[in-house]
């Protein structure tokens, strides 16, 4: 991988107490890529992910994305920086338009300011526009139709739908999007695929973590696995999915032992005879 | 029927709907809503706000200054509140703000209750003759206004004009703010802070900013009231009347801009009502467990009826929008 300091991440510790979530050597990605985080659960994929947002503090480390350091800053500064994160679970805000969750989302709104808002005429104009994008972005995901409806009457599927539309008007260059498929229905599931893939030619880079090799296979150019905290491999989907070490870690045991599974051979202790 | 006289009771309700105190509590209310209806801030020390801002104006008058003078202390005094309240405990989970608002308020009324302290604050007593400046600019004669008993005189209306004055601009700021995309942020942080700093938004000033701008509101909610009745005394300023405030907001709409207004209203109305009707029930007589001394807490009984049936039958309130009342959060 040519590293072109995009964004690239050193020597990143947080533990918990004795438990290690996160121990990262290195870790980089490339402007203009399609990203995807695999590993089992618990490997560290959803604490990394808060990390280099700065939602979670870093026992170590340091990290940079376009040349800026970002470790012991703000969350939100990191998010105004342009590197832009979703949730596992996604998190609307309920009692506002689907329109107003987008349009919020935009960066440098003068209306935001406190002593601007007294003042209409020095952000009226500028929200229209944004709230006409704020439209196309809805539209753009599908939810149109429920534009002018509170947030909260949308289904947890849907509301991953609206999360992904109000991080692409937050601007970002790096969108990381934290289980974007998770709850989301089939039906729904290729039309939200599509859109991921679309983001690359709108100047959006995308790291995603995601369980369904499928998805993996389908949308990333590149896959990274962790398990217990740390990287161990890295390359396009079908070298990730072929690497005994990968597999290892999810199957929890070595590629060895499935061999002799699938030849016959008893792996596992035999269960006790009943009494 | 045992002789009441609703029609009295009715006046007796309308008359401190739009009086005084109701004005002041919509005022209060009002930067209270700013705080929990608007940016989510449990804040159950508000009437600390009035508190500084009475004091404030009314030990600034007593060393001899002029009202101008007390009434930028007062607002200083609303600021200085808020900011040493959120600084240590918006970054903390919202439950922190409302233990040490609470206890905040608790310590400087006791503080300011404090014998000690009789040299400035007056202590127990307080301070009084404070409002001869004020009401020396009252344009309205002398004479009773309003129609038959539905009346006030001269220097009440005085405090009205001044104090309806100042509710409508209080509703104009906060409706100015909060229709903008500040108060759209603000919302959004009231609903999901994590979403909101996701998005690139500064969570902690915009809570700050709300706070302190609640407190201001409250501290002229307290002048109010200080200059109406010319003096201040301690014993106003207990945490219970925080929760009258959380009553008319939530009576009136949760982040609403006229809620805390019409809250405030319908609270002075119902309560007075119920005070002329008791009042009249008992008379010096006896019902049951309750004697002629038992009217004044048993309007509180009725009001809480009333509000529980609002809850159970209008959730939003009287101005909210039931199905954002209604809206689930997962």
């Amino acid at each position: 991988m040519t590293s072109d300091g995009f964004l690239i991440a050193d020597d990143v510790r947080r533990a918990f107490g004795g438990v290690t979530a996160v121990d990262v050597d290195h870790f980089e990605v490339e402007r203009g890529s399609i990203v995807a985080l695999i590993g089992p659960n618990g490997a560290g994929k959803t604490t990394f992910f808060n990390v280099l947002t700065g939602f979670e503090r870093a026992d170590q480390g340091s990290w940079a994305f376009e040349g800026t350091g970002l470790a012991g800053r703000p969350a939100y500064a990191i998010a105004r920086s342009g590197l832009v994160r979703t949730f596992q679970t996604a998190r609307v805000f309920p009692r506002l338009s689907v329109v107003d969750n987008v349009a919020l989302a935009a960066p440098g709104q003068r209306g935001e300011r406190l002593f601007s808002s007294l003042i209409p005429v020095r952000w009226r104009r500028q929200d229209e526009e944004l709230r006409d994008r704020a439209r196309e972005l809805v539209g753009w995901v599908g939810l149109g139709g429920k534009a002018d409806d509170y947030a909260g009457t949308l289904s947890g599927g849907q509301r991953k739908l609206l999360e992904l539309a109000r991080a692409v008007m937050a601007a970002p260059r790096l969108l990381m999007l934290d289980e974007p498929m998770a709850g989301v229905n089939p039906a729904l599931r290729q039309a939200l695929l599509e859109k991921i893939t679309e983001l690359p030619s709108e100047g959006i880079t995308v790291l995603f973590v995601e369980h369904d090799m499928d998805v993996v296979s389908a949308i990333a150019d590149v896959v990274v696995c962790m398990a217990q905290g740390s990287i161990i491999a890295s390359g396009t989907p079908a070298e990730v999915a072929a690497d005994p070490v990968v597999i290892e870690a999810y199957l929890g045991r070595s590629v060895d032992d499935l061999r002799d599974m699938s030849t016959g051979a008893p792996t596992a202790p035999e269960p006790a005879e009943e009494p | 029927m045992l002789g009441l006289s609703v029609s009295s009771a009715l006046v007796d309700g309308l008359r401190d709907a739009v009086s005084v105190p109701a004005c002041v509590y919509a005022l209060a209310a009002t930067g209270l809503n700013l705080q929990f209806g608007y940016a989510g801030l449990m804040n159950f020390g508000h009437i600390a706000s009035g508190m500084v801002g009475a004091y404030g104006m009314a030990i600034s008058v007593n060393e001899g200054l002029p009202l101008w003078v007390g009434l930028i202390v007062g607002v200083v005094a609303g600021v200085v509140l808020g900011l040493i309240l959120g600084l240590p405990t918006l970054r903390l989970r919202a439950d922190y703000l409302a233990i040490v608002t609470i206890s905040a308020a608790e310590i400087l009324r006791v503080v300011i209750n404090s014998a000690r302290l009789q040299d400035v604050t007056g202590g127990p007593i307080g301070i009084s003759g404070i409002a001869r400046s004020f009401y020396a600019i009252n344009p309205y004669p002398d004479g009773r206004y309003g129609f038959g008993s539905w009346s006030f005189n001269q220097n009440t209306m005085w405090s009205m004009t001044v104090g309806w004055i100042a509710v409508a601009l209080a509703c104009l700021f906060v409706w100015r703010i909060t229709t903008s995309p500040w108060g759209r942020m603000l919302k959004a942080i009231r609903e999901d802070e994590e979403a909101a700093r996701s998005l690139g938004k500064n969570v902690f000033a915009a809570k700050l900013q709300a706070l302190v701008l609640g407190s201001v509101i409250g501290a002229f909610a307290g002048m109010l009231y200080a200059l109406d009745g010319g003096f201040v005394k301690p014993e106003f300023y207990v945490s219970q009347v925080t929760f009258n405030f959380y009553l008319v907001v939530i009576l009136g709409g949760i982040g609403t801009v006229f809620g805390p207004v019409v809250g405030a209203m319908a609270y002075w109305f119902v309560i007075s009502l119920f005070n002329s009707l008791l009042t009249q029930m008992i008379g010096n007589d006896s019902y049951g467990p309750i004697g002629p001394t038992d009217t004044g807490p048993s309007r509180f009984v009725v009001v809480g009826l009333a509000v529980i049936l609002l809850l159970v039958f209008r959730p939003q309130g009287i101005l909210g929008d039931r199905e954002e009342a209604l809206v689930r959060d997962q």
